[in-house]
């Protein structure tokens, strides 16, 4: 069992759990329950901030292209942009896909959710000021160029899944060596981890608020792993991050959506 | 109305315009001296435009953009009336930025143009500070030279839309140091206030609070710790910031 932070429907206090990760049961209250049977909304609302190009292998899929125009160099310092409120939804809410689109890009991605106030902080502290992980499907509509914010692409309404849960951060020993699968319709599409990541957790928590502060309750995305992989209207995406959690939601056409229900 | 937020001998209160000063939401009378102003509105989603003006386009040899280029802002960037903004002591180029900031009333959801200023709050000052030595070609502008700590100062009031006739037709100016250095109108926009509504609106919800900021003309010059930099909208107000040095020690 580990320890947990989570936001139910219908109160607005966060509650602590014991969760077990292995069959996803919930220790709430005293009271074991299944965590499909428990309403969850985003357990965290602070900002979120994503990470560009933090997987080794999303670096060397850029290849050549890095060192010409539009990018002319590799990144220095870390690539962040903002995965703004409208976006934020929880575990098991639908992800609307807009008229026009396809396929969805799932973005799954291990989140930082910060404890105390990091401002200037060391490599070898950072982990200090992180309250827990949790999970987050970075949704995008595939887009080629990143020379340009991509807020059209990454900040429509209801694409930043996040949940179930925050784990906290005891409970993850090494937040560098997490397992992340993507399953679509109960089918593995992409297996990676975060031994893979260019600046490991506590690098990127030092090297971001060397410029800007994080606080308590935002959320640092460490970055999505390369070739994301695609979802479509009606499929059921599970992001799985190893000691952390089990992120569920369904696509669903924006159009089903507007009337305002949350689709449960 | 003129309305803003400011800390007030050790609590935070809502305070409108007086003759002389500022009134407090509990009816005390104080100096604008006397308070510390906060950003009028608390920063929820803030959204900034890139090259929206042609001059300022081309002054950094850019094309006008096909689409608006725009970028979010993170909370932590904040701060009001009569702030302080530090320079990074490795900078070689630090420019204010004067813009009209939109501050959204009602949700917003694919909004057509002709109907966008219902979705008005109002309106005020904003100094979007960059620095350049920190750009890189990813997500351009990226965080780094954009959200940084304090470095975007906002007010220092929220005047409400109704005390503005035409927000497209506003003179800006940047004074530094009581030079004035940069002058413009709200006019050469290139996607004004309503194509900008209509466009978010087209793919995200706004919500009350959030802010659009609108971009800058051209006149950025760099600016060096010890400057008094005023950014000046016709009618909307007279932001001021201060450049201080990047010394730990402010004793």
């Amino acid at each position: 069992m580990g320890k947990a932070i989570a936001k139910f429907h219908g109160t607005l206090q966060t509650e602590e759990v014991e969760v077990n990760l292995a069959d996803n049961m919930i220790l709430l209250n005293q009271k074991r329950v299944p965590a499909k049977t428990l309403y969850w909304e985003p357990p965290v609302s602070g900002t979120i901030y994503g990470t560009l190009l933090n997987f080794k292998g999303a670096i060397e899929k850029m290849g050549g292209a890095l060192t010409e125009p539009p990018y002319k160099a590799a990144p220095k310092a870390p690539v962040l942009y903002i995965k703004p409120a409208n976006t934020v939804s929880g575990h098991e809410s639908p992800i609307p896909i807009p008229a026009g689109e396809t396929f969805l890009e799932m973005g799954a991605s291990l989140g930082v959710v910060i404890g105390r106030r990091a401002t200037r902080v060391t490599e070898s502290e950072a982990l200090d000021y992180v309250m827990g992980y949790t999970v987050v499907n970075d949704v995008s509509i595939p887009h080629e160029s990143v020379f340009r914010p991509a807020v059209k692409y990454k900040a429509r309404d209801g694409f930043c899944p996040i949940g179930p849960w925050v784990i906290l951060g005891d409970e993850v020993e090494n937040p560098d060596a997490l397992s992340i699968r993507v399953y679509i319709n109960n089918e593995l599409k992409q297996d990676n981890t975060t031994a893979n990541l260019v600046r490991s957790v506590s690098k990127l928590i030092a090297d971001v608020s060397e410029f800007m502060t994080l606080d308590e309750g935002d959320i640092l995305l460490v970055g999505v792993p390369e070739n994301a992989p695609l979802a479509k209207n009606g499929d059921r995406v599970r992001i799985e991050i190893s000691n952390v959690g089990m992120l569920e939601n369904v696509i669903v056409h924006e159009e089903e959506l507007m009337s305002g229900g949350d689709g449960q | 109305m003129k309305q803003t937020r400011v800390a007030y001998a050790g609590g935070i209160y809502h305070a409108t315009e007086a003759e002389e000063g500022l009134k407090l939401q509990d009816g005390r009378i104080v100096a604008e001296e006397e308070v510390v102003w906060l950003p009028p509105v608390q920063p929820r989603t803030v959204f900034a435009l890139g090259l929206n003006y042609s001059d300022h386009a081309s002054e950094l040899s850019f094309n006008a953009p096909e689409e608006p280029l725009v970028f979010l802002k993170g909370p932590n960037t904040f701060v009001g009336h009569r702030s302080v903004t530090r320079r990074p002591s490795d900078v070689t180029n630090m420019h204010y930025e004067c813009e009209l900031a939109v501050v959204i009333g009602s949700q917003a959801r694919k909004v057509k143009r002709e109907d966008a200023y219902e979705y008005v709050a109002g309106y005020t000052v904003a100094n979007d500070y960059a620095f350049r030595d920190y750009l890189e070609n990813y997500y351009r502008p990226n965080l780094r030279v954009k959200n940084r700590d304090n470095c975007t100062p906002i007010g220092p009031w929220l005047v409400s839309a109704d005390q503005i006739s035409d927000p497209m037709n506003l003179s800006l100016k940047t004074y530094v140091n009581g030079e004035i250095t940069q002058e413009g109108s709200t006019k050469d926009m290139i996607f004004g206030i309503p194509e900008l509504i209509e466009y978010l609106s087209s793919f995200m919800t706004l919500s009350p609070g959030d802010v659009i900021l609108t971009g800058t003309p051209k006149g950025t010059v760099d600016t060096k710790v010890g400057d008094e930099v005023i950014t000046e909208i016709e009618g909307v107000g007279r932001l001021k910031n201060t450049i201080v040095g990047d010394e730990a020690s402010h004793l």
